[in-house]
C-alpha cells in the first residue's frame, strides 16, 4: 500500500514538475505592457531587505497607477536568495521566458559581477539600484548596465574629507566586515584620508558570521582619535550595542559606513546609536519636499520608515519609466532604451538630484549624517552636504582607474604596527 | 538491471530529442538538470553504494569548477586543458581529505567531511588573490573545445552537457556492477564481514571516496561553464545539502534515482518558486512526504513494488 501510493505520488510530482516544459514558447510581445523584471532576495537572512526592495519599486509603480504613455507596466519579482547561481537562473527566466523588456534589482555585490556577462552576451538594459561593488562602473564596465544606486567607495571620499576638515581626528582605527563590501568602504576612506594627511592606525576585519564582537574590541587601539566602523544588518545592531558595553562609546567616537546606521536598522537601534556619524547618499530624515513626500507615502504603504534600499528602488522604477518615456514608449528596442537609461537626468529625486557619468555611475549628493533621537525615535539627520559627488571624487577617471581596486590588502595600512 | 539501464537510456534519448523544440529558458534548466545529475550520481557512489554519508561533497564540485574559472580567465586555457586540470585538482583534493575522512564513520564522518567543505569554502571565501574572495571569478568563456561546432547557444551547450551526463552515468553504472562495486556494497552492508572475509575495507573506501571526487569535479567543470560564474556559494554547505537531497529524494544506490532527484529540485526550486513565494515549503513537504512514504527514494520506491 505504502509503495503503490509512493509511486501514485512521485508520477504526480513528476507530472506537475514537466507539465510546463511542454507549453507553448512564449511568443515576443510587440504591443503589450513594458515588462519590468525585479531580482531581490526574498527568502533567506536578506529577506527583509528583498521586501523594502520590492516595496519601494511597488510605491512608484502605483504611483503612476502601473502606466506609461499608453502602456500598461507589468512588475515581475524573482526571488534571489542572495545566491549568484539562483539569481543567474531567475535573469535567464525572466530575460528569456518572460521576455522582460528591462532587468533591475539584486542586493549582493557578487551577484552584480555574476550576472554582469550574462546581461552583455544577451544584450538586455540593466539597472543596478542596490548592488554598489566598485568595479561594475570602474575596471570592469558593462555596456548594458546603468548603475542608479552607487559606487561603494563613493559616500567615503567624501566622509573623508569632512572628517579632516570638520574634526581633530587624525589617527582613525577602523573595524570592517570581512569582504569586499567593507574593502571598498575601508578603502575608499584611507585613501582620501592618508592623502589629506590623516592615518589609519590599525584596520580589523571581523567575519560575516561573527557572533561576539568582544575580541575585536578588545583589540582596538585605545590611542586612537576615532574608530570608522562597516557593518550591514543583525552585525551592524551588534557592533553597536557591544561598542557602548565595552565602554568604548564615550572615548573614541564612532564613524562608520552608511549601512551602519541605515534605516533598515536605526529602529531596532537605542542610545548606543547616537552620535555616530556616518556618510551615505541618502538619509530618511533629508528634509527636501521631494523626500518628505516619498517617506510620508512609503511609512503609509509599508508601515515601516524607508530605508536608502527604499528609497534606491523607488527612484531606479522613476528612472525606468522616464527612460521609457524618453524612447515614446517603443521599450522593444533595447539600444534607444538603453541609451535614454543613461540619459535619464533627475533635477530633483528624494536623495536630490541624480544624472548619469560616462561610465554609468550616478553623480549624487553625498551626506554626513549623526544620529540623533527626534521625536523620541532615532534618525539620521544631516549635518552637511556633499553636492554632485562622482565616483572619482576629485580624481581624473582615467588617473583613478589605473589605481588598484580597493582590497583587504590595498591600500596598505602603512601606519599599523 | 536491464530495464533500468533502457529506462535511463530512453530519458537520455527522450532529452536530446525534445531539446531543439523548447524554448532556451526550459533549455537552460534541463542542462543544469545534466549538471547537477552528476553531482548526485557522483555523491551517490559514496551514500547509495558504500553507506558513506558525505556534507562535504561540494567541496570537489567548487575545487573543479576553481579550476576552471582560474584558468579560463587569468590564462585562457581552453577546455583541453581545463577538463583534465580540474579533474585533477578535485581527485587530489578528494586523496588528501580522504585520509582524514575515512577513518571515521557515521555521524563521525558526516562531521569531518563538513569541516573539510568548510576549510575549501574558507579558502574560496579568504584566498582573494587567487579567487576574487566574495565577489566570485566572473566571465568564465563557453568552452571552445575540440568540437566543430560553437557552443555559446543554449541547445550545443545542452548537448554537450547532456552527453558528459550519459559518459558519467555510463561510467558510473559500469563502475557500480564490477566487483569493486560489488565490495562497496558489502562494506555498506557489514564492515566487519567484508574485514573477516580479506577484503581492504579502508583501501575501498578510499577509493571510492576518491573516485566520487573526481566525478563530483567533472560536474563542477560544467557547472562553472555553464554559469560563467564561480563563487564561494558554489563550495558551500547548501550546495553540499542539496546533493544530499537529490541522492536521497531520487533513491541513494540507484544512480538513475539521484539523477531524478536532481531533475525533481532543479524543476522545483525554478517553477514553484514562480507562482509562490513560499516554495520552501513546498520542497519541504516533497521531502517529508518522500521520507515518510517512500524512505528509499522515488526510484527506490519503484524498484520495490516490480519485484
Amino acid at each position: 500500500m505504502d509503495a503503490r501510493l509512493a509511486r501514485a505520488l512521485a508520477v504526480v510530482v513528476l507530472t506537475v514538475l514537466l507539465a510546463p516544459l511542454l507549453g507553448p514558447p512564449p511568443l515576443p510581445a510587440q504591443s503589450g505592457p513594458i515588462k519590468i523584471g525585479f531580482l531581490a532576495p526574498l527568502t533567506g537572512p536578506f529577506a527583509q531587505i528583498g521586501k523594502d526592495m520590492v516595496n519601494g519599486t511597488e510605491l512608484y509603480l502605483d504611483e503612476i497607477g502601473r502606466r506609461v504613455d499608453g502602456r500598461a507596466i507589468e512588475l515581475i519579482v524573482e526571488d534571489t536568495e542572495g545566491q549568484p547561481a539562483t539569481a543567474l537562473n531567475k535573469s535567464r527566466k525572466l530575460v528569456e521566458q518572460d521576455r522582460v523588456h528591462v532587468l533591475t534589482g539584486g542586493l549582493l555585490a557578487n551577484i552584480g559581477y555574476a550576472l554582469q556577462p550574462y546581461i552583455d552576451g544577451q544584450k538586455i538594459p540593466a539597472t543596478y539600484p542596490v548592488m554598489a561593488a566598485d568595479d561594475i562602473t570602474q575596471r570592469k564596465p558593462a555596456k548594458w548596465i546603468v548603475r542608479t544606486g552607487w559606487a561603494t567607495s563613493q559616500p567615503m571620499h567624501p566622509f573623508a574629507d569632512w572628517v579632516l576638515k570638520n574634526t581633530r581626528y587624525r589617527k582613525v582605527a577602523t573595524i570592517g566586515m570581512d569582504y569586499a563590501f567593507g574593502y571598498e568602504t575601508v578603502g575608499g576612506f584611507q585613501h582620501v584620508f592618508e592623502e589629506g594627511g590623516g592615518r589609519i592606525v590599525q584596520k580589523i576585519w571581523a567575519p560575516l558570521n561573527t557572533n561576539d564582537f568582544a575580541p575585536f574590541l578588545a583589540q582596538i587601539r585605545r590611542d586612537a582619535d576615532a574608530v570608522l566602523a562597516l557593518f550591514v544588518g543583525r552585525l551592524a545592531l551588534q557592533f553597536a550595542k557591544q561598542y557602548e558595553e565595552a565602554g568604548l562609546k564615550g572615548k573614541l567616537p564612532l564613524l562608520g559606513g552608511g549601512t551602519s546606521t541605515d534605516e533598515s536598522v536605526l529602529p531596532q537601534m537605542g542610545d548606543e546609536a547616537i552620535g555616530i556619524v556616518t556618510a551615505l547618499h541618502y538619509s530618511q530624515a533629508l528634509a527636501t519636499p521631494a523626500n518628505a513626500r516619498f517617506a510620508k507615502a512609503f511609512e503609509a504603504k509599508a508601515g515601516k520608515i524607508p530605508s536608502y534600499y527604499s528609497e534606491a528602488t523607488y527612484t531606479n522604477a522613476r528612472w525606468i519609466v522616464e527612460a521609457v518615456k524618453l524612447v515614446g514608449g517603443k521599450a522593444e528596442d533595447r539600444g534607444a532604451l538603453l541609451a535614454a537609461l543613461r540619459r535619464v537626468n533627475l533635477k530633483e529625486s528624494a536623495r536630490g538630484p541624480l544624472s548619469i557619468d560616462d561610465h554609468g555611475n550616478p553623480i549624487q549628493n553625498i551626506y554626513i549624517r549623526r544620529v540623533e533621537r527626534v521625536g523620541g525615535r532615532l534618525q539620521n539627520t544631516v549635518i552637511a552636504t556633499y553636492p554632485a559627488v562622482s565616483q572619482f571624487w576629485t580624481y581624473a577617471p582615467a588617473e583613478y582607474l589605473k589605481r588598484p581596486l580597493y582590497t583587504r590588502d590595498h591600500p596598505p595600512c602603512k601606519h599599523c604596527q | 538491471m536491464d530495464r533500468k539501464v533502457a529506462a535511463g537510456a530512453g530519458a537520455v534519448v527522450v532529452a536530446a530529442a525534445v531539446a531543439p523544440f523548447l524554448s532556451s529558458y526550459p533549455l537552460t534548466l534541463l542542462t543544469q538538470v545534466a549538471i547537477m545529475a552528476v553531482l548526485a550520481m557522483s555523491l551517490d557512489v559514496l551514500l547509495g553504494y558504500t553507506g558513506l554519508p558525505s556534507l562535504g561533497h561540494a567541496a570537489y564540485f567548487g575545487v573543479a569548477a576553481y579550476a576552471v574559472g582560474i584558468l579560463s580567465t587569468e590564462y585562457e586555457a581552453g577546455f583541453v586543458v581545463c577538463l583534465p586540470v580540474a579533474l585533477l585538482a578535485a581527485g587530489l583534493t578528494a586523496a588528501v581529505f580522504g585520509l582524514l575522512a575515512i577513518r571515521a564513520s557515521g555521524t563521525y564522518f558526516l562531521m569531518i567531511t563538513l569541516a573539510l567543505g568548510m576549510v575549501v569554502w574558507g579558502l574560496a571565501f579568504r584566498w582573494v588573490s587567487m579567487t576574487k574572495g566574495d565577489n566570485g571569478i566572473a566571465g568564465v568563456p563557453r568552452p571552445d573545445a575540440v568540437l566543430p561546432w560553437n557552443l555559446d547557444a543554449p541547445l550545443p551547450f545542452f548537448y554537450f552537457a547532456l552527453a558528459a551526463a550519459a559518459v558519467a552515468w555510463i561510467a558510473l553504472g559500469t563502475l557500480a556492477r564490477s566487483p569493486f562495486g560489488l565490495t562497496l556494497k558489502g562494506i555498506r552492508e557489514s564492515e566487519t564481514r567484508m574485514r573477516a572475509l580479506g577484503y581492504n575495507v579502508w583501501l575501498h573506501k578510499y577509493l571510492a571516496f576518491v573516485i566520487a571526487g573526481v566525478f563530483a569535479g567533472f560536474s563542477g567543470v560544467f557547472w562553472a561553464y555553464y554559469n560563467g560564474f564561480v563563487s564561494p556559494v558554489d563550495v558551500q554547505l547548501v550546495t553540499s545539502v542539496e546533493a544530499l537531497l537529490m541522492v536521497a529524494l531520487g533513491g541513494p544506490g540507484t544512480l538513475a534515482g539521484p539523477a531524478l532527484g536532481a531533475a525533481v529540485i532543479v524543476f522545483l526550486k525554478n517553477f514553484v518558486s514562480v507562482y509562490t513565494k513560499r516554495w520552501l515549503l513546498i520542497l519541504g513537504a516533497v521531502y517529508i512526504g518522500v521520507i515518510l512514504f517512500a524512505p528509499r527514494g522515488v526510484l527506490g520506491a519503484f524498484r520495490t513494488t516490480q519485484r
